[in-house]
């Protein structure tokens, strides 16, 4: 049986994620561990302060950003009653937390490893960047709106080669997946790794097809327990069976997942 | 304490049971507490074949609660029984298979098939489900039809106890309830999720894809305590109470006014440890309000 845990632990630090974190609602959250190991970049947790009572009724499922021995890390998008919560926690205030949970992206050593990250999608190539064993593979393009100051992309071009691109208007978009689609055909032979919003998903999956490059898909999806039990997050796969995203993701091959 | 309860021939060590659809098929939470703790495990709906369930949305949340619109997507019978059950601890832990079909023949046969593993120690029969297009709730809204889809299970469960799952979208409870125990059911369990819905005015969109879903969460638990309160005194088979339960002390609310034992739905879903934390509290939450004997407590309402 996946070593698991369920436990209440201190909110050791939340903060708007840089000076102009606030404005936008990107944040930082630091709990204490509560006894996560062997934590596999791509997998993520769920989060419910005890204090919310009944309102918000589920818990959230945040992406694990960082696994540290004495902390967990995680970088949120304000995107609804329950991340806005979130921002109201107040250091050694408790907080229920499961996991680590679903299935993380793939690591190849020997791969030349393209990471694509849209807005907070970002977030668990921190991870896997610092614990992969050949960093030295691994390159990240990433699509943002507002300031990179709010990512922790400065963090992740301390440990890979690192690149980025600022949409301002919805015209800059075709001209971010045209970098996307020359970075890709780079990538033939090696892997594409690809977190953020639906539309990224599905162009890096049409691109890697295109290229011949495998590609992994980190699906965001609503959740009520996260452990494959409510069938809730259902995505769909080709052959039209409902997959959990919870436990068969949040991580699929492209070519597992239908967009 | 003696904690032991008798739900009409299936015997739990607890009276706390988890209630089918939040509790996947039991293995998903096995990592976050020992399943023999359990007085008994309620798996996911099963049908005779696979379902794929509904589209997505399939889930809402709402104010105290949530709604599903699930479809009852499952594994199919067979494959329950060949892949899971046995990496259940039923010999410790009595597993109720939960059964749905869409007509009485194939609620009979589905019966016959859960009923002849040895793992499966009784038989719960949804006809509530408000989210299936054939069959679900509308077996559940008829007294009649009640009865005879009670009959069909009952005739094909051998010795494992039936226990039928009644819907508290009608208009008298307590006409199906006693249909249902005329027609020969073990036990009573109650209630499935009320029908509701949620809109999002930005949209202009329903939040689920199937527009209506069942309601579930503590936001029911008034109506829950009132159904099994009136079947209870209705009926003499044992009830077994549900619908928003998130604390022993809900818990004892249930078996205050009738339920022998309780299943715990979407509070499983507040934290995946609730079931195992809720087993260890109730006898120490019954304690402490000076219960000395669940059996003389159950149903001990003082009315008037």
């Amino acid at each position: 049986m996946p070593h698991r845990h369920c436990r209440d632990v201190p909110v050791l630090a939340v903060a708007p994620a840089g000076p102009e974190g606030l404005a936008n609602g990107l944040w930082r959250l630091e709990l204490e561990n509560p006894g996560f190991t062997g934590v596999k970049p791509g997998q993520f947790a769920m989060l419910r302060p005890p204090a919310w009572g009944f309102d918000p009724l589920w818990a959230r499922p945040l992406s694990i950003s960082r696994a540290l021995d004495d902390r967990i890390v995680f970088h949120f998008l304000v995107a609804g009653r329950g991340t806005a919560a979130f921002t109201r926690l107040a250091p050694g205030e408790p907080v229920t937390v499961w996991g680590p949970l679903g299935q993380g992206f793939a690591v190849e050593p020997g791969a030349p490893t393209l990471l694509v990250g849209g807005g907070i999608g970002i977030a668990p190539f921190v991870e896997y960047a610092a614990t992969h064993p050949t960093p030295g593979k691994l390159a990240l393009l990433f699509g943002h709106r507002p300031p990179r100051s709010c990512y922790p992309y400065d963090e992740l071009g301390a440990m890979i080669a690192v690149e980025s691109f600022q949409d301002k208007t919805p015209e800059d978009i075709p001209r971010f997946v045209e970098l996307l689609e020359k970075r890709i055909a780079e990538h033939a032979g090696g892997l594409v790794l690809a977190c953020g919003p639906t539309p990224l998903l599905r162009s890096v999956k049409n691109l890697a097809d295109k290229h011949g490059v495998r590609a992994q898909v980190s699906l965001e999806n609503r959740m009520a327990c996260g452990v494959g039990a409510c069938l809730g997050c259902v995505a769909e796969n080709p052959e039209g069976h409902r997959v959990q995203t919870c436990v068969k993701g949040p991580v699929f091959w492209a070519d597992k997942v239908t967009l | 304490m003696d904690l032991r309860v008798d739900l009409g021939g299936l015997t739990l060590k607890n009276p706390v049971m988890t209630a089918s659809g939040t509790f996947g098929y039991g293995l998903e939470f096995a990592p976050y507490g020992d399943l023999r703790s359990l007085g008994g495990i309620v798996v996911k709906g099963l049908s005779l074949k696979p379902r794929e369930g509904n589209p997505v949305p399939r889930l809402a949340e709402t104010p105290s609660g949530m709604l599903n619109a699930i479809g009852l997507q499952n594994c199919g019978a067979e494959r329950f029984l060949k892949s899971m059950l046995p990496g259940l601890p039923w010999r410790e832990t009595p597993v109720v298979a939960n059964l749905y079909a869409c007509d009485t023949l194939e609620f009979a046969e589905l019966a016959g098939l859960l009923a002849s593993a040895e793992g499966v120690a009784a038989l719960e029969v949804n006809i509530s489900c408000p989210n299936v297009q054939a069959g679900g709730v509308l077996f559940g809204q008829d007294p009649a039809l009640a009865a005879r889809v009670t009959e069909a299970v009952k005739a094909r469960a051998g010795s494992k106890p039936v226990m039928v799952k009644l819907s508290p979208n009608v208009t008298d409870i307590v006409a199906v309830a006693k249909a249902v125990e005329g027609a020969g059911a073990d036990a009573i369990s109650l209630i499935n999720t009320l029908t509701g819905m949620a809109v999002d005015v930005r949209t202009r969109k329903p939040r689920l894809a199937n527009v209506v879903g069942g309601l579930s969460g503590p936001a029911i638990k008034p109506v829950a305590l009132r159904c099994v309160w009136q079947v209870s005194r209705a009926v003499s088979i044992p009830v077994v109470g549900m619908g928003g339960i998130s604390s022993a002390t809900d818990a004892l609310e249930f078996i205050l006014v009738g339920a022998g034992a309780v299943q715990v739905g979407t509070a499983n879903f507040l934290r995946p440890d609730f079931s195992f934390r809720l087993a260890e509290e109730l006898p120490l939450a019954a304690q402490a309000l000076g219960i000395t004997d669940l059996s003389t407590f159950r149903g001990s309402l003082a009315v008037g």
